[in-house]
């Protein structure tokens, strides 16, 4: 039997002491958790800047390391900072050496790197070893020069050789959420399609219990099942809860992909074992004839600046359509040659769901809230456009108006916020790789 | 005598969440069998079905998965914009269900039906 503790969902979201504490007293064989993934947005991948604090971080890592060193049981990191670009490898590997230092541990640290050089992409362009995921659209070498940063999602091969080389932390750079949790079952020999299985409900915490939070969450792993339980007594797992969670984020039930191969949870069994644990079995890994890694790309759009609004005044609100698009037209005129991008959210309205939203457009609100952003290829002229146009449309006329001294309730000044570069993703593509762990090298230092 | 609930009325949690950057996806969860049994007998969750509710073509459709076992129904869709995109209006995809919520589900004539125990 191989355990595994994960303490919560996203590294540096939390998690209750002392679920950690209770879940410690089972022994497990390894603290995994992974720090995050694609479902933030693009904007962490492209920046390099953590998901999390480094405060937050630094305190979480502070437990965990305490609750490993004290037990003698590795520390695994998956998709360390959010996006897992190297330069956050780098700051968690930081953070780490630093809590080491403080708490008095002598480790061996790994750091696996998970960006991938354009030239590796366009080598594999070459051989015609991209293709989409689901995004929808070819990558091209225009692609390539568009994108800021792509990483590739690590599986479990890379981690196993970490562990194998005797390292107590391994700070991953981007990895596949499941094969982080569950590289050190799979490098002890579990059966990949169970471990995977087992990684991918836990990499949520104990997302997957009721009540779900951001907690401690534990995973037995036998060899032809294995059994779920979280850390806090406060929750527990059911049938429902778990198969609940087996839905979460995924498109297809059934089959789950990842590095490698996918895992098929057709034949998946679901359990209760007495009130607070489930027991799953049956889950199977089927490798692909080949290798193939997704690829994530983000790429810099240009810069934001954004402003926010409420409108009370009904003779606005019922021509306000129109009124936004001249604002957006005038403001584009008065900028050109240079190009600047502006766009409205109108909350009270469709502000949320915009062309899904089946409520009637012309609806009854008498307030709205106003959302208004321009996107440009500096900050400067974001910050110019942006006034531009919050400015016309806080004094702009129409006929019938009553209130002629302004139309915008502004709850801050400045009134228009500079929210830095824009990123959007430009890569969702898998891609052959010679061998599992080709594309991410590993770094080793004692500390 | 027929009569009709809105799916909010028989479904546990009706729930929507991003399932990548470009795509969305509905989990609807039941806590008893009766319940689900009116839902998938009324036939209201199908594609064209869907792509009437949020006004979109079929072919955004991605697909629809009913699990008897697991007494739910799952619903994915292409995003009309990609996560992040310009004016896209929701980042983690988790506030697109509500059309959902108020989707009418006829119960069928003779189908003796009392309201999930809360």
């Amino acid at each position: 039997m191989i355990s595994v503790l994960t303490p919560t969902g996203t590294l540096g979201y939390g998690f209750d002491a002392r679920a950690l504490a209770r879940g410690m007293r089972f022994e497990p064989d390894v603290i995994a958790v992974d720090a995050g993934s694609t479902d933030p947005g693009p904007a962490y991948l492209g920046s390099a800047e953590p998901l999390c604090a480094r405060r937050v971080v630094k305190g979480e890592i502070a437990q965990l390391l305490r609750s490993a060193r004290g037990a003698g049981i590795p520390l695994v990191i998956g998709s360390a900072g959010g996006s897992g670009r190297g330069e956050l490898v780098d700051w968690t590997a930081d953070i780490v050496r630093e809590v080491a230092r403080e708490q008095g541990h002598r480790l061996r640290l790994a750091r696996i790197y998970a960006d991938i050089p354009r030239e590796r992409v366009e080598r594999a362009l070459a051989r015609g070893e991209v293709e989409d995921f689901e995004a929808g659209f070819a990558v091209t070498r225009e692609t390539l020069d568009d994108t800021t940063a792509i990483v590739a999602q690590m599986g479990w091969e890379p981690i196993a050789e970490a562990l194998d080389a005797g390292s107590h932390v391994v700070v991953a750079g981007r990895a596949c959420d499941d094969l982080a949790i569950a590289a050190y079952p799979i490098a002890a020999g579990a059966d990949l399609g169970l471990a995977t299985h087992m990684g991918k409900i836990l990499e949520c915490g104990a997302f997957s219990a009721e009540p779900f939070a951001m907690d401690v969450m534990l995973g037995f792993l036998h060899d032809d099942h294995f059994v779920l339980e979280p850390g806090s007594l406060a929750r527990r797992a059911s049938l429902k809860s778990v198969a609940a969670h087996s839905l979460y984020e995924r498109e297809n039930p059934f089959l789950q992909r990842g590095p490698g191969g996918a895992v098929d949870l057709s034949g998946c069994r679901f359990e209760a074992e007495g009130e607070r644990r489930v027991r799953v079995s049956g889950a199977r890994f089927l490798e692909d004839p080949v290798y193939r890694v997704k690829l994530e790309g983000a790429g810099l759009k240009g810069y934001r600046t954004l402003c926010m609004a409420g409108i009370r005044c009904p003779t606005m609100i019922e021509r306000l359509d129109e009124l936004l698009e001249n604002a957006r037209r005038r403001t584009i005129e008065h900028f050109a040659p240079d190009t600047v991008t502006p766009s409205f959210r109108v909350y009270g309205r469709d502000g949320v769901m915009a062309e899904l939203e089946p409520f009637p457009r012309n609806g009854s609100a008498h307030e709205l809230g106003l959302l208004m952003d321009v996107t440009a290829s500096t900050q400067e002229l974001a910050h110019a456009a942006c006034h531009f146009l919050s400015g016309h449309l806080l004094h702009v006329a129409w006929p019938g108006q009553v209130n002629t001294s302004g139309n915008l309730a502004f709850p801050y000044s400045p009134s228009d916020i500079d929210a830095g570069a824009v990123y959007e993703f430009t890569i969702y593509h898998l891609m052959t790789a010679e061998s599992p762990t080709e594309l991410f090298p590993i770094h080793y230092d004692d500390v | 005598m027929s009569e009709t609930r809105s799916l909010a009325e028989l479904a546990a949690i009706i729930r929507s969440k991003n399932a990548g950057p470009f795509r969305l996806t509905f989990d609807i969860l039941f806590d008893d069998e009766p319940a689900f049994l009116a839902v998938t007998a009324a036939d209201v969750i199908n594609p064209d079905a869907i792509a009437a509710l949020f006004g979109i073509d079929r072919a955004q459709v991605s697909s629809i998965h009913v699990l008897p076992e697991g007494l739910a129904i799952k619903i994915t869709l292409l995003r009309p914009r990609a996560q992040c995109a310009a004016g896209e209006t929701d980042v983690y995809g988790c506030q697109q269900h509500v059309p959902l919520m108020d989707l009418p589900v006829p119960l069928a004539g003779n189908y003796d039906y009392s309201a999930p125990a809360a």
